[in-house]
């Protein structure tokens, strides 16, 4: 009786209706696919991106040239150069990070007592001629400049945990 | 002179008529495929070029031509080139004999059903051929599986074919379908209703489609046939394999589902008169469940396609030959009623 319930059951294609039925259901449900340079998937206010320099409201660079960062870089991907400023302050001349070194792992921010190295939102960007993955000390300032308003709300949204 | 020339011309243009489109259809059926497909992966399909990515399949065209065709070293230079022309003509050849309405048929001879099923299998040829010139082992594979796949599943379409024979009572299209009006319960696929199923599972392993694809078998021999194929003449490969799909379509609609003729009574107006319109929201229906197969069900195994072909099909196909002759006999289903 079961091998003649299993023949008539395979005789009237009932497991692939049953099969056809589900890619059916699925043909009709949201899809997953994120449209990429269109739509952006939200991303977390501890995101690490592309590296930037921050200044203080009135404009005076954070950065005191301690060479934390320089000394818990795991990769060895940033170097520092200081002396003292023509105001007596100790303040870097060089600030250059290779960003072909550098793993993002964000070490570098944590360990600034001043807030002034972060891990920007930014990770769609290239370069065009050998070289310019170093990226100098103006740069990393240009880009905290540009990106602060966006900086500060992540590092806000973050104070509790810090 | 002149009256034959224009004779000519006048069929050229009807050939025309029925090709071109042909040729479109083919192109939006891919672009239908992969996005009917995307949606069942839960992903979007062709979406960038043009409005919901409507011209990738003319995109894909312009590439496939642009491209050059690499001819491997000891391929049989003749042979290569001819086995994609061999797998087209055939398929495009086979279009001659489909009535689109009542009298729209390019060629209304009486053994349409003959005609057709020596059309259909003179396809294999190209792929063989194609197989043996290319001097790939994976070709030569492919083509030996599509051989002896296609052998296997000609005998039950041929019987289920034979069924419809029966109760129409002619060879010809027209007059099949013609043999089937008087509403959605006349038409064949309720007295054959189990041939219809063969004679479509046939079809689909005809055409080397998916879950019968052993002949591409993309996991175990590449692309089989056409793995050593490029450019253009992989583009008629194509042609050939979208142009047979929708045929086999169109047939499985005319010869089970009434073809052109309404599903609701005349008495309904427009709807209810038949159209070609009918017969391609048909043909547009069965040549879904096509993509839809591939998208459900993974690729039989060689020896289970050939036991479903010789152990399950064509068994049942005898026994409905009888039983369609019993019907006739005993004006159970009379024709054009």
């Amino acid at each position: 009786m079961n091998r003649v319930t299993r023949y008539l059951k395979s005789l009237l294609l009932l497991e692939l209706l049953q099969g056809m039925g589900l890619t059916m259901a699925y043909m009709f449900k949201p899809k997953y696919t994120m449209r990429y340079p269109m739509e952006h998937i939200p991303k977390s206010n501890r995101f690490r991106g592309l590296h930037a320099l921050r200044r203080y409201p009135n404009g005076e660079e954070r950065c005191i040239a301690c060479k934390l960062c320089e000394a818990v870089c795991p990769a060895l991907a940033i170097t520092i150069d200081s002396a003292p400023r023509a105001d007596g302050q100790r303040r870097t001349t060089r600030y250059e990070i290779d960003l072909f070194k550098c793993i993002f792992c964000g070490f570098c921010e944590e360990s600034c007592p001043v807030d002034s190295i972060v891990e920007t939102h930014v990770h769609e960007y290239h370069f065009e001629q050998r070289g310019e993955n170093v990226v100098t000390k103006p740069q990393l300032l240009a880009i905290g400049d540009r990106f602060e308003r966006d900086i500060a709300a992540a590092r806000a949204q973050d104070a509790a945990f810090r | 002179m002149l009256a034959e020339l224009l004779l000519v011309l006048w069929t050229l243009a009807k050939v025309l008529a029925i090709v071109l489109p042909l040729v479109i259809a083919v192109a939006m059926f891919v672009y239908w495929e992969r996005k009917v497909i995307g949606w069942m992966h839960v992903r979007m399909g062709p979406n960038q070029i043009g409005p919901l990515g409507l011209m990738q399949a003319f995109a894909d065209v312009v590439k496939l031509l642009l491209k050059e065709i690499v001819v491997p070293t000891n391929a049989n230079r003749f042979l290569f080139f001819l086995a994609p022309m061999l797998a087209l003509v055939p398929a495009l050849a086979a279009w001659a004999v489909i009535p689109f309405s009542d009298g729209l048929v390019l060629a209304n001879i009486n053994a349409g059903v003959l005609y057709l099923l020596a059309m259909t299998s003179m396809g294999v040829y190209g792929i063989i051929l194609a197989g043996w010139a290319s001097n790939s082992r994976y070709a030569l594979l492919g083509a030996m599986r599509s051989a002896a796949q296609v052998v296997s599943y000609e005998l039950a379409m041929g019987l289920a074919l034979v069924c419809v024979l029966v109760l129409a009572g002619s060879l010809n299209l027209s007059d099949i379908v013609t043999a089937q009006s008087g509403g959605l319960l006349h038409w064949f696929w309720l007295p054959l209703l189990p041939m219809a199923v063969v004679y479509f599972i046939s079809g689909v392993a005809e055409t080397n489609r998916a879950p019968f694809d052993v002949a591409e078998g993309e996991s175990e021999i590449v692309a089989g046939f056409h793995v050593e194929y490029s450019g253009s003449a992989f583009a008629l490969f194509f042609l050939a394999e979208y142009a047979n799909m929708i045929l086999v379509a169109f047939l499985t609609s005319i010869l089970f589902l009434g073809g052109w003729l309404s599903p609701f009574p005349a008495t309904w107006g427009l709807i209810g008169h038949g159209s070609f319109f009918w017969l391609l929201a048909k043909a547009f229906v069965v040549a879904f469940l096509f993509l839809w197969f591939r998208a459900s069900f993974p690729r039989y195994r060689y020896d289970q396609i050939m036991r479903l072909g010789w152990k399950v099909f064509i068994p049942i196909a005898l026994v409905w030959v009888l039983v369609a002759g019993l019907l006739k006999y005993f004006h159970i289903v009379a024709p054009g009623a």
